[in-house]
């Protein structure tokens, strides 16, 4: 059975656990974010290069 | 294990595993991370730290992680030192701000911690001293990075730096048996087995699980978006070649 009372010790045991949960959500946030726009960044590139390039059909 | 390592270093492989290796191990983390909490908030008051031994199991698993993220750390570092390779490069630079991370956590939530019992925030003992050195070996690390424009001389000079720290691992682990602290000494990898009671310990290593399983999902995203940042670097400097 789950126990949420911390007593007198309320003002070191949530802080504890706010600060882990909030160091937890920058680490997850923080390297789907950075992944993201560099994948977004290589794709954008990509298509400009596919762009660029001649296609030599036709000639 | 070092056939895995090998058949990982070519960087479509590596992505083409991690796709699913990663959400595998968020998964995992998630799953280990909620059933902790649950045992952790099940477990008794301990008889003499009372509640404030529910901070343990977010605590000691950040300072196992600290040691081990470095671990990472070094290892890559040496072997991009070595053999140049962009992967361990990438690897190195990745686990960096992920360890920071877990040794901040760890020095906050054992201030929290040691405020009740011991009645203070802080003290200059070895262990706490040694785990802030070991903070700063990661603000090093990452500063000098950033602080070098050419990223090979970037990677070689941190890499360096990452390799002396490794210095202060065993430091870490072994000053309270080296010296007095108020920090007490290991009570679950020691010699003659865990003081812990069962109903603190398996609260505890499923924590440590769920944390390692958190740090392998983002170990891994954060490489793939080291191994894109270098595609993307790579495709600027041909773009500007054509035009």
């Amino acid at each position: 059975m789950i126990d949420l009372d911390v007593g007198k010790y309320g003002a070191f045991v949530w802080p504890a656990y706010a600060a882990t949960a909030a160091a937890l959500a920058w680490m997850v946030a923080d390297s789907l974010i950075r992944a993201r726009r560099w994948r977004r960044e290589v794709e954008r590139r990509e298509d400009g290069r596919r762009e660029a390039e001649p296609t030599g059909r036709g000639r | 294990m070092i056939q895995a390592l090998a058949f990982l270093t070519n960087p479509q492989r590596f992505l083409a595993f991690s796709r699913w290796a990663a959400p595998l191990f968020g998964v995992l983390a998630a799953g280990l991370l909620l059933a902790g909490l649950w045992l952790g908030f099940s477990a008794p008051p301990d008889y003499q730290q009372g509640a404030t031994v529910r901070i343990m199991f977010i605590h000691v698993p950040a300072a196992w992680m600290s040691l081990f993220c470095y671990a990472c750390l070094g290892a890559a570092s040496f072997l991009g030192l070595v053999f140049r390779h962009a992967l361990a490069e990438a690897a190195a630079r990745a686990a960096a701000p992920l360890g920071a991370a877990f040794t901040l956590l760890a020095l906050l939530t054992g201030s929290l911690w040691g405020r009740p019992m011991w009645g203070t925030w802080w003290v200059w003992d070895a262990r706490l001293t040694s785990v802030l050195v070991l903070f700063l070996f990661y603000l090093g690390y990452m500063a000098l990075l950033a602080a070098i424009d050419d990223e090979a001389r970037a990677n070689r000079a941190a890499a360096i730096l990452a390799l002396v720290g490794l210095v202060n691992l065993p430091i870490v682990h072994w000053s309270v048996n080296w010296w007095n602290t108020l920090h007490q000494p290991a009570s679950v990898l020691r010699p003659g087995g865990s003081a812990l009671a069962p109903v603190y310990l398996w609260p505890l290593l499923i924590m440590a699980l769920g944390y390692m399983a958190l740090f392998g999902s983002l170990w891994l995203v954060r490489i793939r978006g080291e191994v894109w940042r270098r595609r993307a670097a790579a495709l600027a400097v041909q773009a500007a070649g054509r035009s």
